[in-house]
């Protein structure tokens, strides 16, 4: 069971979280000058990382605030917790087949 | 009966008291510290079981976690429990155990025959056959499924609790052995707070059955009693007994099971205590000092009862003063099996012999046996054993040099017993499980601890490959000084504390070995007689070899192909024996074949655990209204929405459901009805942004509402479909009371947090729940306003109050909200309350009303008005594919503005126009209620189920029969449907009759909504 | 020419102590070149090279398999066959399925223990009868069994069930497919792996695909862990790693791969004689011939590819279990794992070609794809030979993601298996 240091509440297990997907991807600003490839990409295509994803969570029966978390899909190790809207720190690239 | 092979002393079982229990409807009398099977093996009974596949008597083969054999079905009626281990079963007065898996009696099974048929029934029998005629294999599968499966479950409910607690700690350190003692008082003298957790009743590990061992100058057992002592007394430790820490999850966390009151008998058992118990354990370190498994010899017929592993063999004398027989056969390959030997020859059994695979037998047990002038054959192998319920002997011979071939055809030795030692395997399985490297150690030929998965996990002692005592405790020590100061904690003192010292035989290890995973016989393999790799599940070396024969050449092939290690023991004797043979057979080396992955848990444990506490009515809380208890108290019958326990119905004496919400429709449309709609959700949105904020999340504009109206709500999911609906008010500059569906309360929530905090942070907006602060009163009917009027000064007449308009007053002397919206058609007031007040501000409406004959009326009355004026609720009109455009809902999607899901709506395939629409429907039997959920079709099926498919039009979402209609109606989405008004439809159903109806307008009653806005 | 397998070949060999029996298929090294490469050695792969050979003669394939053949969720998931789909979509895929399904170990001379012991999905209130109701008609219409159960016909049928469901969650009845079961997961593997050995496809295994050359936007062969291999078509089941091989290829999915958690009890008599699936408490459970009961669990909620799941949904899913069933309280857990599944937005699973030429994709079977497995494979390899999709997963394509004709099977069963 993950153990989220939760920026706001510190660490918490995993069943106070709620999983928001990947993080950084920007609703487009002006949704009907995008072609259907286009809009179809923003609303379901997934990077779905194997390695370090960049990805959104709620301390959803806590604080209920979103942050992002770079957590490594193949050990589950969290490397990083930062706040929305900042840039993903500097990390080392994972790469699994 | 007397317990004839008890010894008169030794051993730590309490002579004095003696224990009374039964098996197989037969009584036996064994001491407080006996487990079950020791009690057996006390009074000569080693056949206790039958094997899974071809129904061998078994015996008692170990004396541990790791018994494959002497599986029992412990207790009776709702208490019953299968396969438990007879191992580890703690004997209490009154026990009673019963053999499985046998018909009619253990002695006499029936299932024996198959053992006749072996040879037909060799690894993956099944996979080849069967298979002719195809309709008998469900035949052929009832018997198979009778012959397999081992105990019973129980037949009646649970009547036992159990329960969960969480801890945190610096420390856990799993095994009270020696490395485990030692870890955990390193690490507690320093402070760190600690939990240790031994899955015996008793601390100690095998110096529980080791002899002549001295740890620090005491007796080994004294240093665990003072070990036990100290961190007793130690405030920061938790001591956790006939605890097994079954299971390593990420980060950490670790599931133990508990064991608080199965050890005690039935009526001393405290009903106030769970029986067991589930710790949620995180911790910043651990230590695993789970010590090592001993590994059988894998020879000819190496199953019979009466053979056993040589630690057992040990452990029945030393530790529960038990002689497991009179003339006893050691087979061995190493130096660790003499300690067997040794214990059995000084209980008074007399050794027939020491089989021992090396050619020069040596090492301190060795020398120790031959100075006892115990009967050493070198170089030579059990080749095969008789005997049918008991072993009667062995034959034994010469190998060659290789290890490959026995010379002769043996020479025969009488024995009662035969116990065999093949080396030791570490318990790696929680290690493993944290996804720890495992390492091949070829000089103790076993799989140890490499690179862990997770740097806070140590292992030590015996579980790390470290046999020796000293060594064990070195590293215990060591480990437990490591994690201690990795946790923030430094040892006190200046010195560098020491680790405990150790002294005596039987401190160093087993090896010198001689490593053979199969042992030879004098006929070749899987001809007359088998060698058992996988005792539980009947895995013999020939099913290995069968399986690679065919292919099956991974080691996870191999077994599932075979079901080696698959059994309830998890092959936790068998799996490095198996492993050996395969590799043998492909020529290549044993670490390269691998492992199969160690799965949790480490041993089975209770459903029961995990549900805890939260079973029966506490599986999920109960959500209720402040007006619950008048309901409960006038009839109503409750549906589930949700967690909520809505109304349904109001039942009068001698009406059924039908009846009943005849009633309440007509009440409503003709006087008055009283609904508890407080189960709605309410969200309070204030801030500046607020009017923004909702423009981008309702698909209709917002902008223009003025404070005091209301506004009903279309929301979205970004991919267009639709996902909620409600009523808004403003209340003020800044200020909006949000409503929504009862099951969609928190979801919706969580959506509006989710886009203003991840995508529109600069939005100046703050979203509260006010769902359980409000109970909501929903006044509906034409006389609602006049019954309302007695309750307030408020002006309600239709230039003050209009339609769709709110107001804050006093009702009944309480502050309140009053909304003039109406979901079911008529006049209608929703009067929100604190909470608190509901039921007071229910009671007195329910009594000023009656002079209009007020009803309270349930939710399915509700969906009948609604229904009648063509609402739709969501998740019944609506299923996560139904845009507003199907459900003609365009106008509330702005064309000027953007929202959340617009986009989507723009997609090619959205404009379809067979997509489904909703419509009305009626039967052309007004009386006929079609059922909600039928299909249709737009001709008539041949057949009601025909074979191959029929087109569907759609489907219908809600119907009811009207009282205010005096007719049926009925919505549906329908392919195209709003092109198709007036086209007949057939709904085919399941009982053979086909209704036909007409598609109309979905609002069938006052289609101008006058009624409403009166 | 193979032994065939039967009880007579069973009983000649017992007489040579089973010294005779040949491989069930070969082991060989790769060949440089192919006509069609299949990615992964699933059931869905290996049927995928079955119906090649079989149906459209393409013999000259092979299934590439980055570990051992059976490995991934065909040999973790908890074999629950059914067809009762919603959608007329998913009905037709599962149902064509589920005919391969009914004489699949005849098929394949090998018996993949399909066991037709009926499917119930449980409705614990009135929304779930409806639902139920709703899709009961579906089914029936599309041409499949399907009836309804009242809560005595739940009992009737499954006399292990307590209808109170602990009194938080009443039985109030139950959908019933009589023709769904189980089936014995490895075999469907192993069976099939046989028979396209027999018809010349070349399977493969431990040889993971690390890339792919693709030139003028058509792949023109496989980079593997055992060399360059050349395909002018290549199909790709990779399962929960599908977004790893899709961004290798240079495009993108819209899946998520998730744990998906199963466990079995320690075998004990026959005591559950069919499926039950809970959308509402989310658990659904069997028994299998081996005696165990086998539950399987929700999915965890994050991405992971660790191959394990968390406590909390165990606790979740043997907290139903108890309540549904308080007789198996004292039952013991006896294995827990997990596998990696990838779910699709809507549910349903992507059997398509893609942007690459020659290249076709088959994923998103989220937590149900053992049930489709022969249809999966059969309308999956005519897309390959023909380039070409099959009128039934003709809807199954990514172009759904763009167009929104999606099938989206969330609403009518909660919990998707």
């Amino acid at each position: 069971m993950l153990l989220i240091d939760c920026p706001y509440c510190g660490p918490r297990a995993e069943v106070e979280f709620s999983y928001g997907n990947e993080a950084h991807i920007a609703r487009p600003l002006q949704p009907e000058a995008l072609d259907d490839d286009d809009w179809a990409d923003y609303l379901f295509m997934k990077t779905n990382r194997k390695g370090v994803m960049l990805e959104r969570w709620v301390h959803s029966h806590g604080c209920r605030r979103w942050f992002n978390v770079a957590r490594d899909t193949v050990t589950y190790e969290i490397l990083a917790v930062y706040p929305m809207g900042a840039k993903p720190p500097k990390l080392p690239e994972r790469s699994y087949l | 009966m007397a317990q004839r092979f008890r010894l008169s002393d030794g051993g730590l079982i309490d002579r004095k008291t003696t224990l009374s229990f039964t098996f197989e409807g037969r009584r036996y009398r064994g001491h407080p510290g006996d487990s079950l099977a020791s009690a057996l093996l006390a009074n000569g009974v080693h056949f206790v079981a039958r094997s899974f596949k071809y129904h061998r008597p078994r015996g008692i083969f170990a004396a541990g976690a790791e018994e494959p054999n002497a599986l029992v079905q412990l207790g009776e009626d709702a208490r019953t429990e299968p396969n438990l281990r007879a191992t580890q079963i703690e004997l209490y007065d009154g026990l009673a155990a019963n053999p499985q898996h046998c018909w009619p009696s253990l002695d006499f099974d029936v299932g024996g025959v198959n053992d006749r048929l072996a040879r037909f029934f060799p690894a993956g029998f099944y996979y080849k056959t069967f298979m002719w005629p195809a309709s008998m294999w469900m035949k052929y599968e009832a018997v198979i499924r009778q012959a397999a499966g081992l105990g019973k479950a129980p037949s009646e409910a649970d009547p036992d609790s159990y329960d969960k607690t969480f801890a945190h700690a610096d420390l856990l350190v799993v095994g009270g052995g020696p490395a485990g003692l030692a870890a955990a008082l390193a690490a507690a003298r320093s402070g760190a707070r600690v939990v240790l957790a031994e899955q015996d009743a008793r601390l100690g590990g095998w110096l529980l059955s080791a002899a002549g061992v001295e740890i620090d100058g005491q007796p080994a057992l004294e240093w665990v009693a003072a070990a036990e002592a100290e961190l007793q007394s130690l405030p920061e430790v938790t001591l956790l007994k006939r605890t097994q820490c079954f299971g390593v999850y990420d980060h950490n966390f670790f599931a133990l099971n508990e064991r608080v009151s199965d050890h005690l008998p039935l009526a001393a058992r405290d009903p106030r205590l769970p029986r067991q118990r589930l710790w949620k354990l995180r911790v910043k370190q651990a230590v695993f000092a789970t010590g090592a498994i001993e590994r059988p010899l894998v020879f000819r017929d190496n199953d019979r009862p009466g053979i056993m592993l040589a630690s057992a063999a040990e452990t029945y004398v030393r530790r529960y003063g038990v002689k497991p027989g009179t003339k006893a056969v050691v087979f061995t390959n190493n130096d660790g099996g003499y300690g067997a030997a040794l214990a059995l020859h000084r209980a008074g059994t007399k050794v027939a012999a020491v089989v021992d695979l090396r050619e020069a037998p040596e090492g301190p047990l060795t020398a120790a046996a031959q100075a006892a002038g115990l009967d050493i054959f070198a170089g030579h192998a059990v080749i095969g054993t008789d005997g049918g319920k008991r072993i009667a002997g062995c034959r034994i011979a010469p190998l060659d040099e290789s290890g490959k071939r026995a010379f002769g055809g043996g020479t025969p030795l009488d024995c009662d017993l035969l116990v065999s030692s093949g080396g030791w395997s570490p318990t790696v399985h929680l290690f493993a499980q944290a996804k720890g490297k495992l390492v091949w150690d070829e000089a103790q030929a076993c799989f140890v601890p490499g690179d862990p998965g997770r740097p806070e996990q140590r292992s030590a002692g015996a579980a790390n490959g470290a046999f020796d005592l000293t060594t064990g405790l070195e590293q215990g020590h060591a480990a437990g000084l490591a994690a201690a100061a990795a946790a923030g904690f430094k040892s006190k003192g200046r010195r560098k504390p020491a680790p405990p010292k150790a002294a005596g035989d039987g401190t160093m290890g087993f090896l010198p070995a001689r490593f053979l995973y199969l042992v030879p016989s004098d006929r070749p393999l899987g001809q007359g007689g088998k060698h058992f790799v996988d005792l539980q599940n009947d895995v013999a070396a020939s099913d290995l070899q069968l399986a690679l024969r065919e292919g099956y050449g991974s080691i996870e092939h191999v077994k599932r192909y075979t079901t080696t290690g698959m059994g309830t023991d998890q092959g936790k004797t068998g799996n490095v024996n198996a492993i050996g043979i395969v590799a043998e057979q492909l020529g290549r080396p044993l670490p390269e074949v691998g492992v199969t992955t160690f799965r949790l848990p480490y041993t089975p444990v209770t459903f029961g655990i995990f549900a805890g506490r939260d079973v029966d009515d506490l599986l999920d809380p109960v959500r209720t209204t402040p007006m619950q208890t008048w309901h409960k108290s006038n009839g109503a019958v409750f549906e589930d929405v949700g967690q909520w326990k809505r109304p349904w119905y109001f039942r009068r004496p001698g009406e059924d459901m039908a009846a009943a919400v005849q009633r309440e429709c007509k009440a409503v449309r003709d006087s008055l009805g009283l609904l508890d709609a407080s189960t709605l959700g309410k969200i309070d949105i204030q801030g500046p942004d607020a009017a923004v904020f909702l423009n981008r999340v309702y698909s209709n504009a917002w902008s223009k509402l003025a404070v005091g109206k209301c506004r009903y709500g279309l929301m979205l999911g970004e991919d267009g479909m639709v996902m909620d609906d409600g009523v808004t008010a403003r209340l003020g500059e800044w200020h909006y009371l949000m409503s929504t569906t009862t099951g969609n309360a928190a979801a919706v929530l969580a959506h509006l947090e989710e886009w203003l905090q991840t995508e529109w942070p600069e939005l100046k907006v703050y979203l509260t729940s006010v769902t359980e602060q409000w109970a909501t009163l929903q006044l509906a009917g034409p006389n609602a306003c006049k019954l309302l009027s007695r309750f307030t000064d408020l002006d309600l007449s239709p230039e003050a109050f209009g339609f769709m308009e709110v107001k804050t007053a006093e009702v009944m002397g309480v502050p309140a909200r009053i909304f003039r919206i109406s979901f079911t058609g008529e006049l209608s007031y929703e009067i929100n309350v604190p909470a608190s007040y509901g039921q007071a501000v229910w009671e007195a409406f329910m009594r000023e009303g009656e002079t209009y004959g007020i009803t309270p009326f349930g939710t399915e009355t509700m969906h009948v008005l609604r229904a009648e004026k063509g609402f739709i609720i969501v998740g019944q009109e609506t299923d996560g594919s139904v845009t507003p455009l199907d459900l003609g809902l365009e106008g509330l999607c702005s064309k000027t503005k953007d929202f959340i899901g617009k986009r989507s709506l723009a997609r090619p395939d959205m404009a379809l126009p067979d997509r489904k629409q909703l419509v009305g429907l009626e039967t052309e039997d007004p009386s006929e209620v079609l059922p909600e959920g039928a299909q249709l079709t737009e001709s008539v099926p041949e057949t009601p189920t025909p074979a191959s498919p029929v087109p569907i039009a759609g489907h219908v979402t809600s119907s009811y029969m009207s009282p205010n209609l005096g007719r049926s109606l009925a919505l549906a989405l329908v392919k195209g449907g709003r092109e198709k008004l007036g086209q007949r439809l057939y709904a085919p159903l399941a009982d053979g009759r086909t209704l036909a109806c007409k598609i109309v307008s979905p609002v069938f009653y006052d289609p101008e909504g006058e009624k409403m806005r009166a | 020419m193979r032994t065939r397998y039967n009880v007579f070949s069973l009983a000649r060999n017992a007489m040579r102590h089973h010294a005779d029996w040949p491989k069930a298929w070969r082991s060989p090294e790769p060949k440089s070149s192919y006509d069609a490469v299949i990615v992964g050695g699933g059931g869905h792969g290996l049927a995928t090279a079955y119906y090649l050979a079989k149906e459209h003669k393409l013999t000259n394939v092979a299934v590439l398999e980055r570990s051992w053949l059976g490995g991934g969720n065909t040999g973790r998931n908890t074999t629950i066959v059914r067809s009762n789909y919603l959608w007329d979509e998913s009905a037709a895929l599962y149902e064509h399925a589920m005919k391969l399904w009914e004489g699949l170990s005849q098929d394949l001379n090998y018996n993949v223990m399909f066991s037709q012991r009926g499917v119930l999905n449980l409705a614990h209130n009135q929304h779930d009868l409806r639902e139920i109701s709703r899709r009961v008609n579906a089914n029936r219409l599309n041409g499949i069994d399907s009836e309804v159960l009242d809560a005595k016909g739940v009992k009737d049928y499954c006399p292990a069930i307590d209808l109170r469901g602990g009194g938080r969650y009443p039985v109030l009845g139950a959908s019933l497919q009589r023709r769904g079961g189980t089936a014995r997961h490895d075999a469907v593997a192993w069976g099939y792996a046989r028979a396209a050995d027999a018809l010349g496809v070349d399977i493969i295994q431990e040889c993971p695909v690390e890339g792919f050359r693709i030139s003028n936007g058509r792949v023109q062969g496989v980079q593997t862990g055992k060399g360059y291999i050349e395909a002018r078509k290549v199909g790709l089941v990779p399962a929960g790693h599908a977004s790893v091989l899709a961004e290798r290829a240079g495009f993108r999915l819209p899946v998520t791969s998730v744990p998906l958690q199963a466990l079995v009890s320690e075998p004990v008599k026959p005591v559950l004689d069919c499926v039950i699936m809970s959308g509402a408490v989310h658990a659904y459970i069997s028994q299998s011939d081996k005696g165990e009961l086998v539950i399987g669990a929700g999915v965890d909620k994050y991405v992971g590819y660790g191959q394990r799941g968390s406590l909390p949904v165990t606790e979740e899913t043997l907290g139903a279990i108890c309540e549904l069933f308080p007789i198996f309280r004292r039952m013991r857990m006896l294995r827990n794992w997990g596998g990696i599944v990838d779910t699709c937005p809507d549910a349903s699973p992507i059997l398509s070609k893609t942007p690459v030429e020659g290249l076709y994709i088959n994923c998103g079977w989220g937590t149900g794809g053992f049930k489709a497995t022969p249809g999966s494979g059969h309308v999956f390899a005519h897309t390959i030979a023909t380039d070409r999709p099959h009128a039934i997963n003709a809807p199954f394509s990514l172009d759904r993601f763009r167009s929104g004709y999606l099938i989206d099977e969330h609403g009518a069963a909660a919990v998707a298996h």
